[in-house]
């Protein structure tokens, strides 16, 4: 489980996050959504610890991340696993190279058994096929599957998604969803996605937090967003005339 | 605002050099890489070290000849000077020069797209010392090949005068021996490694610490590319004023 308490983070004289407290339970798809310039990506950046909050407790497993040393911070990365938005992948290194990046980098295995783990996680996003290329040559969804095959590829107990679905069409940002989900559930893992897409909202949101001017407004479940009477999540879950009719449909019903 | 600039960029370039000059965690990866920019940076540079020098070479020894022929000048003057120009300061400084633009940029614009396209920040989730797994085989590498490179660059400069003498007709090949062996200091091809050693770790590292250091976008790769160039060059400049009269 993944614990934040009162996370507060300034740039200079500016406050972006103003005091965000929240809990991430394992085995769930815990996400984080929220307008553009509200502070997600700021709050994401500081609990996998790119940058330190100004003020606040990031507990991993009962862990204050910040307040590890330097080597029990690289130790405890090691149980993180982290697919960004732009995929992030080496396009130096061919895909399998990629997967097999973390085992090479941190495992103890031999290149055979390290090869048959990449190759494993490759053939659990169904990419084993396209191990021999670059990362230049595939689709941008293909490149998101090998960035979460990449992510779990150490086993990691933490799995953080940066808008997993940014520039993927619906069908494909479905299997991306799907896939998350699976293997959240599949291996435990404490799951923390920042998304805008209101499909992985309404699909596997186990947990929703809604963060709005740094604060946070308002959280749940995917059930709870559609009884929710909170005016600023409507707002920004249900900005689409579609959308709305569906809500007012199941609320009808 | 200048001052305060320098000391900041002073500051983080040491901070970064600090991470970068630790114990790799994993040395057959440290290897691997280290290679692979042997390859990239030192080898891909071989042509164009060649290419110049052996130019640069012919047209000291054309320009010596041309300009300073008089019959109270000796004969073998131009492989002399010929010589002293290439181990003193082409092969060195000039070239370094050279290679600063096109292995410093190089450096710089890899490194910024990594930044920006979060690729260094996925080697940090992972738990990787970026700045030592991506920095430290560039620096070291090139701390390998560009003294060989240098020493390339001196026997590329005296063959293109030995072109001259042979193709071209304007010295006698035996005066120009007799120049290029007279009053010969070993110690001068020396200071030219010694000083070629230093600025391969002037380019790689400031390079590196500007490319490294990209915030934003495409636009700023590309400054950040031309600001490394800029900086090596001026840094080999001084470092190269203070070194000559260190050495020689």
């Amino acid at each position: 489980m993944i614990e934040l308490i009162d996370i507060h983070k300034s740039f200079e004289d500016k406050e972006v996050l103003k005091g965000i407290s929240a809990q991430f339970e394992h085995g769930k798809t815990n996400l984080i959504i929220g307008q553009s310039g509200s502070g997600k990506t700021v709050l994401m950046r500081n609990i996998v610890g790119l940058t330190d909050p100004t003020q606040g407790k990031i507990l991993y497993d009962g862990r204050d991340f910040t307040q590890l040393g330097k080597s029990e911070k690289m130790n405890l990365r090691k149980e993180m696993g982290m697919i960004f938005q732009s995929a992030a992948l080496f396009d130096s290194i061919n895909v399998l190279e990629n997967v097999m990046f973390p085992l090479d980098m941190f495992s103890s295995m031999t290149y055979r058994e390290r090869k048959r783990r990449a190759e494993f996680c490759l053939d659990r996003v169904n990419l084993l096929e396209a191990e021999e290329k670059f990362p230049g040559e595939i689709s941008g969804g293909m490149q998101k599957r090998v960035a979460i095959a990449r992510a779990i590829s150490m086993n990691p107990k933490y799995l953080f998604c940066d808008e997993p679905n940014s520039g993927l069409d619906p069908k494909t940002s479905l299997v991306i969803d799907a896939l998350i989900h699976d293997i959240t559930t599949e291996y435990n893992m404490t799951t923390i996605i920042n998304t805008h897409d209101m499909n992985s909202v309404l699909g596997i949101g186990d947990s929703i937090l809604f963060i709005r001017e740094g604060l946070k407004e308002w959280e749940g479940t995917k059930f709870d967003v559609v009884k929710s009477q909170n005016e600023y999540l409507n707002h920004f879950v249900f900005a689409s005339e579609m959308l709305r009719q569906v809500k007012d449909h199941i609320q009808v019903k | 605002m200048l001052i305060l600039n320098w000391l900041r960029d002073t500051g983080r370039y040491m901070e970064l050099m600090g991470r970068t000059f630790s114990i790799p965690q994993r040395m057959h990866m440290f290897f691997r890489q280290y290679k692979t920019e042997m390859y990239q940076l030192g080898v891909n540079s071989i042509g164009i070290v060649l290419l110049i020098s052996f130019f640069i070479g012919a047209v000291i020894c054309i320009q010596f000849k041309l300009n300073i022929q008089s019959p109270w000048m000796p004969r073998f003057v131009t492989g002399y000077a010929t010589r002293e120009i290439m181990l003193l300061e082409f092969s060195s400084s000039i070239m370094c020069l050279i290679l600063a633009g096109k292995v410093g940029s190089n450096i710089a614009s890899e490194l910024g797209t990594m930044r920006v396209t979060q690729q260094i920040d996925a080697l940090e989730i992972m738990g990787v010392n970026s700045a030592n797994y991506l920095i430290l085989p560039k620096i070291t590498a090139l701390l390998t090949t560009i003294p060989m490179l240098a020493t390339f660059s001196i026997a590329a400069g005296i063959f293109g005068a030995y072109c001259c003498a042979w193709f071209a007709g304007i010295l006698q090949a035996e005066d120009l021996t007799y120049g290029l062996q007279y009053s010969f200091r070993e110690w001068f091809v020396w200071c030219g490694i010694i000083k070629s050693f230093f600025f391969a770790f002037i380019i790689s590292s400031v390079s590196s610490y500007f490319g490294y250091s990209v915030e934003g976008g495409s636009v700023e790769v590309g400054k950040a590319s031309t600001n490394a160039v800029v900086s090596s060059s001026i840094l080999i400049l001084f470092s190269d004023l203070f070194l000559t009269s260190l050495l020689t």
